[in-house]
């Protein structure tokens, strides 16, 4: 080189070191590539197995058999008062008039064995739905209609190739007899696979096939009802409180550390704490929507003020400073500028907080939500479970149509969330706004 | 004239004062950003503040409307006074304060809502009219002082961020003209323009000086010296030298003007 004063490297140098140099960039890049791509790929891969998983063993869940019988619409047996009120429809002979169709349905006057069997064959629920029938169509009395009844979890099980034929008789839930009567009726076309009804407006049962999720469903509803309006504006309001009112001194900072904290509680102490708090010290009742909102909210506040105050602070202080240099107060300034550009922002996090919500079952174990409610919930106040409990509930029980109605809830609750989730992305998509 | 002991180069008073700053001192926790500085506003004029980054340019027009309330931190000294009228006193609200006093920012910054939406915004939250119709003439004349009405009369419900650059500075300036204040704040309002939307603005702030007082901050010389009747020159907190701009920028009495206004620093 000729100019001694000049330390560094020649352009040609340089040139040619940023070549080697950048081979060396690309393949680092390359691999890193490749690396992130495999990550996806291995997520993705996980989530497909997991929701085909779920969607195989749930789906069957949906259905169920039915059994179609002619009934002969007996008003002088079916309504002995004539009133068409509950009382005297209830003390008819729908039990003995099912039987007697399903006895009709094999041709047979049928003995003692027979009634026995086909006894057990129908879900005990027939009766309920024959009652139901003649409500809603009054006019048809007097004359013979076809009506699809459930057939008892054995027999559904049977149909579904649970319960083997070839498994010796003493060992299976239902007789050689009781299969000769399934075959008949299967012969006669009479025997049909449907979307279940009683899955999706039936409330808990001990019977597995008249056992569904509405109850649960409103349960849910009603909690995350009380939840999020609970949550949602004490959520916003201690975050706007903190992030543009609050001084930053030491107490505040106490009170930040101890939100994040408490974030990361595990959901069954929120549970014993409502238990201790709103049921034995201010004796609420146990088992009520009310409560579990509340213990609910208490849990989804941490999330909502920590995605809040994220939100509130990426608001540009530009803008605040545009609002207070023409004179707006700092409330106008709040309520004006920084909430309307946080909100797509708080309602993600209110969503997601509620999503958990919606899946959380511990906290609602401890203050009584796992009782057996046949009822659907009307009001706040009513005993209710909800949706999570009462897969968890099903998930125990024994009879083999109870799995498949856990995983058929399971697919209502994971629709539920992405339903919540999309309904996220839409709201911050049309809400945001660009500055 | 009024005391004696001042350190300022130049003359800090003028007959007709619109606002007065009396021995301020500003303070940013423990450090001094504003050192003694006194000096008058007059009436109907614009007045560019000069001086090297950091000197304390924004932290001096931002006492002038009470902005410095926003930072914690930020402690005033000494006497700010609009019309005689002490803006610090504790009976002082800021709202209508900053009402009277308006500000523009170095970067625009116009509301995410639509162009109609930023002028009206300032008029509707003091209560100035009683009717849609008497709103849409403030935001049409707003706009007209602006010099932006021919060219957004027909969007008014767009929104005011889809403007360019300069034309959202002249909406800022319009924003704040429209509650009527009598003393308009700005901070390097065209740093962030080209040449031509600079003209536009520095137009603009000729035209507006017959109706405000203007205090205009800016790293431009050639700006203050086209734009302004007065410059005061800061430097590292204390207000160095006042007088009519002509005499600053062709003889300045200061060294330390001297020596910035021939680029020797800074
Ligand atoms: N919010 C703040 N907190 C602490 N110190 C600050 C704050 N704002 C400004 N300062 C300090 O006060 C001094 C003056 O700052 P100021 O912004 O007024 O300077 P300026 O003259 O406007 O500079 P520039 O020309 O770069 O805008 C600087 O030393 C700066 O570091
Ligand atoms: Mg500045």
């Amino acid at each position: 080189m000729t100019n001694k004063a000049f330390k560094g490297l020649s352009p040609q140098e340089a040139t040619a070191r940023v070549e080697a140099s950048l081979k060396q960039r690309r393949k680092k890049e390359k691999r890193f590539r490749l690396m992130g791509l495999s990550a996806v790929g291995l997520a993705l891969t996980f989530l497909v197995i997991l929701f085909s998983g779920i969607l195989t063993k749930g789906l069957p869940g949906m259905f169920q058999h039915y059994v179609q019988l002619d009934v002969v619409l007996d008003k002088a047996r079916l309504d002995p008062q004539g009133d068409m009120s509950d009382a005297s429809l209830f003390s008819g002979d729908a039990d003995k008039i099912i039987l007697e169709a399903s006895l009709a349905s094999i041709g047979e006057e049928g003995g003692r064995k027979t009634k026995k069997a086909l006894r057990k064959m129908v879900s005990s629920g027939g009766s309920q739905r024959l009652i139901d029938f003649v409500k809603a169509n009054p006019e048809l009395m007097g004359t013979t209609q076809t009506i699809k009844f459930a057939v008892d979890d054995d027999i559904d099980s049977f149909l579904r190739g649970f319960i083997k034929r070839e498994t010796p008789e003493k060992d299976r839930r239902i007789n050689d007899f009781t299969i000769e009567i399934v075959d008949k009726w299967q012969e006669a076309g009479l025997i049909s696979y449907e979307l279940s009804d009683y899955l999706f407006f039936g409330s808990a049962s001990r019977d597995a096939e008249m056992a569904g999720i509405k109850g649960a469903l409103f349960g849910s509803l009603l909690t995350l009802a009380i939840c999020v309006s609970i949550a949602f504006p004490l959520g916003v309001a201690a975050a706007v409180y903190l992030e543009e009112i609050a001084p930053k001194n030491r107490w505040t900072e106490i009170i930040e550390i101890n939100i994040n904290n408490l974030a990361a509680v595990p959901s069954v102490v929120f549970g014993i704490m409502g238990l201790a708090i709103f049921i034995v010290t201010f004796g609420m009742p146990r088992s009520i929507p009310l409560v579990g909102g509340i213990v609910l909210a208490l849990m989804t506040l941490p999330t909502i003020i920590i995605s809040s105050r994220a939100a509130i602070r990426a608001v540009p202080p530009s803008i605040r400073d545009a609002a207070l240099g023409i004179g707006a107060s700092k409330m106008q300034t709040i309520f004006h500028h920084v909430i309307p550009l946080a909100m797509p922002g708080m309602l993600t996090g209110t969503i997601i907080g509620m999503a958990q919500a919606l899946g959380e079952t511990a906290p609602l174990l401890m203050i009584g939500m796992v009782a057996f409610i046949v009822d659907i919930p009307g009001g706040f106040t009513d005993p209710a479970t909800v949706l999570p409990v009462q897969i968890f509930m099903w998930a125990d029980f024994a009879e083999r149509m109870f799995i498949q109605k856990t995983s058929a809830a399971i697919i209502v609750l994971l629709a539920f969330l992405i339903t919540m989730n999309a309904a996220a992305i839409m709201l911050r998509k049309k809400l945001e706004r660009r500055w | 004239m009024e005391n004696s002991n001042i350190k300022t180069t130049g003359n800090v008073f003028v007959e007709n004062p619109r606002m007065t700053a009396r021995n301020v001192d500003v303070y940013y926790g423990d450090k001094h950003a504003i050192n003694d500085v006194t000096i008058d506003i007059g009436e109907q004029e614009v007045i560019a503040f000069i001086g090297p980054s950091g000197c304390g340019k924004s932290t001096f027009l931002r006492t002038l409307n009470r902005m410095n309330d926003t930072i914690d931190i930020c402690r005033v000294e000494g006497t700010i006074a609009l019309d005689g009228q002490d803006i610090y006193a504790p009976s002082v609200d800021v709202v209508p304060l900053r009402a009277r006093v308006g500000m523009v920012f170095q970067k625009p910054n116009p509301f995410p809502k639509s162009i109609y939406d930023n002028i009206a915004y300032g008029p509707r939250i003091h209560g100035l009219t009683k009717s849609k119709s008497e709103l849409d003439d403030i935001v049409e004349s707003a706009l007209e002082k602006a010099g932006l009405w021919n060219e957004v009369k027909d969007r008014l419900d767009q929104p005011g961020t889809g403007l360019s650059g300069g034309q959202q500075q002249r909406l800022c300036i319009a924003r704040a003209i429209a509650v009527s204040p009598e003393v308009i704040l700005m901070d390097e309002p065209c740093s962030a323009l080209d040449p031509i939307a600079t003209a536009k603005v520095e137009e603009l702030i000729e035209e507006l000086k017959s109706q405000y007082t203007i205090v205009i901050v800016t790293h431009s010389m050639q700006q203050a010296a086209r734009v302004s009747d007065r410059t005061a020159y800061f430097h590292l907190g204390d207000l160095i030298e006042v007088g009519n701009t002509e005499q600053i920028f062709t003889n300045p009495s200061h060294q330390l003007t001297q020596d910035y206004i021939t680029g020797r620093f800074g």
